[in-house]
């Protein structure tokens, strides 16, 4: 069974993302949307969580990134979605998990 | 495939009113089906027709409506959540002996039972929260 998770909250704000990224199945998605974009950026101490981590499929909200300016220091290896792929990624996993 | 959406937060709080619009429209754009959408807790402001927000500032009550208008959705609010926040209808104005009702057109009042419904009944489960 795939999950897709979606973190909302910045990681320096609340340990959503953390919980999550231990608690993630390999095979499964975290999307990052809302403030949880800034796990997404390079030059901080959750990039290398990130580059670390196998098995999982990283995506972002390309329309959130860009409200906070931060398209341009997106990590590599993270895929930007739009709405239309935030509504595919929920489609073709079996559930979805919001890290509130 | 049927989604169903449950919004957590109020609108203008932070972004999962916003955010819950924007994948509705996008998911009913890819010919989804939206089977309810559930608004809980702070969420429950949502449905409220006395916002006023500045003029430049978006109406997420109004977005709410037209996607109902359009697209016939079934937006249900929670009645406990809503008694504790001071959300009512006609019904439950009278009900209840107050002077004033508040819940907007195209918004329904009911039970958590709609929420668990909501998720058996529909593929998947989003939620938009706080």
């Amino acid at each position: 069974m795939s999950l897709l998770h979606t973190v909302n909250k910045s990681p320096f704000e609340s340990n959503t993302f953390d919980a999550c990224l231990g608690l993630a199945k390999s095979g499964s998605t975290i999307l990052l949307i809302e403030d949880g974009v800034y796990a997404a950026t390079t030059g901080n101490s959750v990039a290398d969580k990130i580059k670390n981590t196998t098995g999982i499929n990283f995506c972002v909200l390309g329309p959130d990134a860009q409200a906070r300016g931060i398209q341009g220091k997106l990590a590599e290896g993270i895929k930007v979605v739009d709405y239309e792929g935030f509504v595919d990624l929920v489609a073709e996993h079996d559930a979805v998990q919001a890290w509130l | 495939m049927k989604i169903s959406l449950q919004i957590n937060e109020g609108p203008y709080q932070h972004q999962a009113s916003d955010s819950a619009i924007q994948f509705t429209k996008a998911a009913l754009a890819k010919g989804h089906e939206i089977f309810r959408v559930f608004f809980y807790h702070d969420g429950v402001n949502n449905a409220t027709r006395l916002a006023i927000p500045p003029q430049d500032d978006r109406n997420i009550t109004e977005q709410w409506v037209a996607l109902q208008k359009e697209h016939n959705l079934d937006l249900v609010v929670c009645i406990a959540a809503a008694q504790r926040r001071g959300m009512i209808d006609e019904d439950e104005m009278k009900r209840q002996g107050k002077d004033a009702n508040n819940i907007s057109e195209g918004f329904r009042i009911s039970g958590l039972g709609q929420l668990i419904e909501a998720g058996i009944e529909a593929d998947r489960l989003v939620v938009f929260g706080a």
